[in-house]
């Protein structure tokens, strides 16, 4: 292996951060599946994963109960990380992040709202395609509202985009709770109550499909425009010279993330922060470059939810806190502190 | 070959003219220059030039061509732009910044190549900023900021280069060294200026700006004199030829109270 230029080096360093996330991300997968309430022996999890294990209770409880919710997190942990990533560079603001734009309580308005109109239920398809489409649409509607909002007065300041995401997502909320009272199912409740908290505590093999496809054909596609998304962070002006269509490309992004967040929050609730904390430390780590950027995001975000999700079933067992819960304690405190010492510039728009 | 024409170009916001029926030509080659007092529609001119902001009335030609009509990645092969200063939100390094000026002529999934680092290496040591290369972009000071644009612009591979005071936070060496580069470019070159004696001394004509309008216009010897300083700026001068350099010298003189 050379290393004579510092291209080439850079390459390696790359090479390794990428399979020393990845190597996580199994570290993490694995003890997901050892631990909880139960801990189940880790060659007994190996013999199960392979096939070689007698059937049983902890058979069951790997298969059936931890691999499903290790893999959901895994996926959710990558998408809002991607989607974090991309929120960013579309309002140029490192503290842009799909539950602080209201993105995810507009998916949450979609998804309760599908729940308790009862639109495709009974055919068992609700959880799975009529829910996560209602998402995707309240998850658009309320990105293009917080992003029309925040650019009302010409400028995009952090200010007016932070601003208009709370207000936003506290109407959305208010929202979710008026459909909740007045639906008064017991099992609708209980089905919306997981959204609110945003937890994957209901992880399911059939709830796998859908969120995993999207997030693989959504990531393919973010990093085929790695490009223009890098144009994005020298501003609509600067971009606009360089040969960018904003306005075309900026409406394509907004139905990609809006896809992603609503198809995720559809299966795990609104887990706050994740899109947030792991865009900036995948940045600190290689650099604004989306091409670089997003694989970076996407593996650190799923081993990040990863073990966020077994902290949250194993600190307090045999209590199981919502993951959505955890990630908002740790999240919230991160939030200030980079509130705090934000290093450059807080305007968008301005001349690149 | 490329030339550059405004007909009769307005730009207005709420019933207040920013520019106000400016006709401007820039001739293949020519290196044009705008000056004027602080809002007079120098930047907005030019905004309307590289196709930020649309025009309210008239149009503008790229030989012959309304820019307007065109898609922005043709336009940006075309025009390259050094804006007065950039905001940085991220960290992109210096040459991730530069290597943008590639974009215009990249498919949007494409990457760059070995080409591309070639000239964005040329260019960085063009204007002088090789060892800046892999430092973060928002942590350079202004000027550094400035010649780093200006190589992007390079690396465009532009037939006309507009500039919005290129000057503004260089050192003088660097204010020289960036007007000559662009002077040898051999493109056209639209620019605004502060500074009447560089304007005098680099640019092949000028167009004074008052209001919005165009209020004279020619090569820098007809146009900058006592009147016009007095009238337009409002300041008393006098005005000599440089007996070095030939272009006309303006020196200013105390507000007499």
């Amino acid at each position: 292996m050379t290393c004579e230029t510092p291209a080439a080096r850079g390459r390696l360093r790359y090479t390794l951060l990428v399979a020393a996330l990845a190597a996580v991300l199994v570290c993490a997968a694995v003890a997901g599946l050892v631990l909880g309430s139960v801990r189940i022996p880790a060659p007994q999890v190996l013999r199960t994963l392979t096939g070689a294990a007698e059937p049983g209770p902890y058979r069951t409880i790997v298969l059936d109960v931890r691999l499903p919710r290790v893999l959901l997190g895994a996926v959710v942990g990558a998408g809002l990380a991607v989607i974090g990533t991309v929120l960013q560079a579309l309002v140029r603001n490192q503290l842009a992040d799909p539950f602080l734009l209201g993105v995810s309580s507009g998916a949450s308005v979609g998804a309760v709202g599908a729940i308790v109109l009862g639109i495709g239920a009974g055919a068992g398809i609700a959880t799975t395609v009529t829910v996560p489409l209602a998402a995707f649409a309240g998850a658009l509607g309320s990105l293009v509202l917080v992003y029309g909002l925040a650019r009302g007065g010409g400028a995009l300041t952090t200010g007016r985009l932070l601003l208009a995401g709370v207000a936003v997502s506290y109407i959305l909320s208010a929202l979710t709770s008026l459909l909740m009272v007045t639906s008064a199912r017991a099992d609708h409740l209980k089905e919306i109550l997981h959204w609110t908290l945003g937890g994957l505590g209901s992880a399911r093999w059939e709830m796998l499909a859908l969120p995993t496809a999207v997030l693989a054909v959504g990531t393919a596609v973010l990093l085929t425009l790695a490009r223009p998304l890098d144009l994005l962070l020298v501003g609509e002006e600067g971009a606009t010279v360089l040969g960018l269509d904003t306005g075309r490309f900026r409406a394509a992004v907004f139905v990609l993330a809006s896809l992603l967040t609503g198809v995720l929050v559809a299966f795990s609730g609104a887990i706050g922060f994740v899109g947030l904390m792991v865009p900036h430390a995948a940045r600190t780590a290689v650099g604004a470059g989306h091409r670089r950027l997003l694989p970076v995001a996407a593996l650190g975000g799923a081993a990040f939810l990863v073990l966020a999700d077994l902290a949250a079933r194993t600190v307090a067992a045999p209590q199981d806190i919502p993951v959505g819960v955890l990630t908002a304690l740790t999240g919230g405190p991160f939030f200030l502190w980079m509130l705090r010492r934000r290093p450059y510039g807080t305007t968008a728009g301005a001349a690149a | 070959m490329t030339s550059l024409t405004t007909e009769g170009l307005s730009y207005g916001v709420d019933g207040r003219h920013l520019v106000d029926d400016v006709t401007l030509t820039a001739a293949d080659g020519e290196t044009v220059g705008l000056v004027g007092p602080n809002g007079s529609g120098k930047t907005t001119l030019l905004r309307c030039v590289y196709g930020t902001l649309r025009p309210s009335h008239g149009r503008v030609l790229l030989d012959g061509e309304d820019l307007h009509a065109m898609r922005p990645k043709a336009r940006a092969r075309r025009i390259a732009t050094v804006p007065q200063d950039s905001a940085a939100v991220f960290e992109l390094t210096v040459r991730e910044v530069v290597a943008m000026g590639r974009s215009p002529h990249k498919r949007f999934w494409e990457q760059d190549t070995d080409a591309d680092d070639t000239l964005v290496r040329l260019a960085l040591a063009r204007v002088g900023i090789t060892d800046l290369a892999d430092r973060a972009f928002p942590s350079l000071s202004g000027g550094e900021r400035q010649r780093a644009l200006t190589a992007r612009a390079l690396v465009q591979q532009p037939s006309l280069v507009v500039l919005d005071e290129p000057t503004n936070h260089l050192d003088i060496r660097y204010q020289l060294e960036i007007l000559g580069l662009v002077r040898d470019l051999g493109t056209t070159n639209l620019l605004a200026l502060h500074d009447l004696n560089l304007a005098a001394y680099y640019c092949d004509r000028i167009y004074v700006l008052d209001h919005g309008r165009v209020v004279a216009s020619g090569p820098p010897k007809d146009v900058l004199t006592v009147d016009l300083l007095r009238t337009v700026y409002g300041v008393s001068a006098e005005v000599s030829a440089h007996p070095t350099t030939g272009a006309p010298t303006v020196v200013y003189l105390p507000v007499s109270t």
